[in-house]
């Protein structure tokens, strides 16, 4: 499959293009966002770095060093289910070109990407040093009073791969594996366990 | 044992954990990713891991960023063997937090504040077991996203037609992996306890985690319901990540404990692929005396 390659800012016309399975990688500014940083940003808080176009990462990184010298140790996505609450509002106050994290998202956000041109991209969870490897630069850190993993991070990134999996015309690979692994999960259970049981 | 051998050992322990996947979890990766559709998704999310993985191990640095919450659990004669192991664990994770081996993973949930140094009321959890023998000392790191993945089912239970049988607790089971989906870091591995109660339930699961994925299970039955339970997971299509593919399970580890004649619980503990485990024996002086 061809390597779609990404710059920001995403601009609506390029998000459009954009399907689920396609493989992407991203190159430009990425700002981490957590639970708590997700909060604040739906709960009325500003955000310290203009967000349209950028991509939001569900990421708290390891990092080590100290102000201006920060390097990122390691640096996967986390569960994006548990922004589900705030996303869409922080979709719809700050414009971001993506989302980028694991496991995607569900119905509200599905429909934020859709009324405001943005995309979600699956990085895989767990691969923390090749991800590591794609951050070239920490560029400033906010928010640390939410401690280290859950500050906002403001990251320059290379060539960081992703998959398409939520798009904005609405289509959802992980609502596609849901519903038919469920088809496989009522076939399995029609297959009884052979084993017995000691009686 | 000499505080400063114990403290080393304990830094070695918990860095390696940290960082270097274990040889059983990388094989079944690579036989995962062998059994993958050439240019599938699943198998460039395979290669994606294996890739970091090794990585991780060259370098030393964390195999995935939420490098988990600590389990300790010590195995030992009565004596101050086991005081002197207990401080050692704790200094070990500050200071490897420090080095930004260890994420800082402990909020105290009071003032929401992170502990900064993976310390905290209760944390990190260390359990001591006395026994005859030499001293053991297992250590696993356990992320947050697969931990929020883990369940207890009570039986029976309606929603899924589980009564109180090995059929039941097959259903359990598959339901626990639906349930998941891609979002406990997929393929993963369910360590089960059959039995018990709320409490001991999740501890023995977790317990199950310890055991290599290429061992048998020494009753007969419930090494076929482990091997039923991965066929009939990879048999669902949800993949690594949860992307679709023929990996959604690496292994099935169950054991039973005895439970009340009014409770049957099945207690599933969820384990991502980054499975981060390892035990040491240790020497009389508290060094490594083997990896085992």
């Amino acid at each position: 499959m061809d390597l779609i390659h990404l710059t920001t800012p995403l601009f609506p016309e390029v998000v459009r293009g954009l399907a689920i399975g396609d493989m992407v990688d991203l190159t430009g500014t990425i700002v981490t966002g957590r639970d708590q940083v997700h909060k604040y940003l739906a709960s009325g808080g500003k955000p310290p770095v203009d967000l349209s176009g950028l991509g939001i990462y569900h990421c708290g990184p390891v990092v080590v060093g100290k102000e201006g010298h920060w390097r990122i140790s390691a640096a996967g996505p986390t569960t994006s289910m548990r922004e589900e609450p705030y996303q869409a509002e922080v979709i719809e106050r700050f414009r971001p070109g993506a989302i980028l994290g694991k496991g995607g998202m569900g119905e509200k956000t599905r429909a934020a990407l859709m009324a405001h041109d943005c995309v979600y991209l699956h990085v895989t969870g767990g691969a923390a040093q090749f991800l590591a490897e794609r951050i070239v630069r920490v560029e400033a850190v906010y928010l640390q009073e939410f401690g280290q993993p859950e500050a906002m991070w403001v990251l320059s990134v290379r060539n960081l791969p992703a998959l398409v999996t939520m798009d904005c015309r609405g289509s959802s690979l992980h609502e596609r594996v849901r519903e038919e692994s469920l088809a496989g999960l009522n076939a399995a259970y029609g297959a009884p366990f052979t084993g017995g049981h000691p009686r | 044992m000499e505080e400063d051998r114990v403290y080393q050992s304990m830094h070695e322990l918990i860095r390696r954990t940290c960082t270097d996947l274990p040889q059983d979890i990388l094989d079944a990766i690579e036989n995962a990713r062998a059994a993958e559709r050439a240019g599938s998704i699943a198998q460039a999310t395979l290669d994606t891991i294996l890739k970091s993985s090794r990585l991780s191990r060259e370098r030393t640095l964390p195999i995935c960023q939420d490098t988990g919450a600590l389990l300790a659990l010590i195995q030992s004669r009565p004596g101050m063997d086991v005081v002197l192991i207990e401080e050692a664990i704790r200094k070990a994770v500050r200071a490897l937090t420090a080095e930004g081996i260890l994420r800082q993973n402990c909020v105290d949930p009071l003032t929401d504040r992170n502990t900064g140094d993976n310390t905290g009321q209760g944390a990190p959890q260390i359990h001591c077991e006395l026994a005859d023998g030499p001293t053991v000392v297992r250590v696993m790191l356990k992320g947050g996203g697969s931990e929020n993945m883990s369940t207890q089912y009570s039986l029976p239970m309606a929603r899924i037609q589980a009564g109180r049988d090995f059929e039941g607790v097959r259903r359990c089971l598959l339901d626990a992996v639906h349930q998941a989906q891609g979002q406990g870091c997929a393929p993963g591995i369910l360590g089960v306890c059959i039995g018990g109660d709320r409490a001991s339930g999740y501890l023995e699961a977790k317990r199950q985690l310890f055991r290599r994925l290429d061992d048998v299970n020494p009753s007969p039955v419930l090494a076929l319901l482990e091997q039923t339970v991965v066929a009939q997971a990879n048999s669902l299509g949800i993949g690594p990540m949860g992307l679709g593919g023929r990996t959604t399970l690496l292994g099935c580890k169950i054991c039973v404990a005895g439970r009340h004649p009014a409770c049957f619980f099945v207690t599933v503990s969820y384990s991502c692929w980054a499975t981060r485990r390892y035990q040491v024996e240790l020497d009389t002086t508290g060094g490594i005396g083997a990896w085992i």
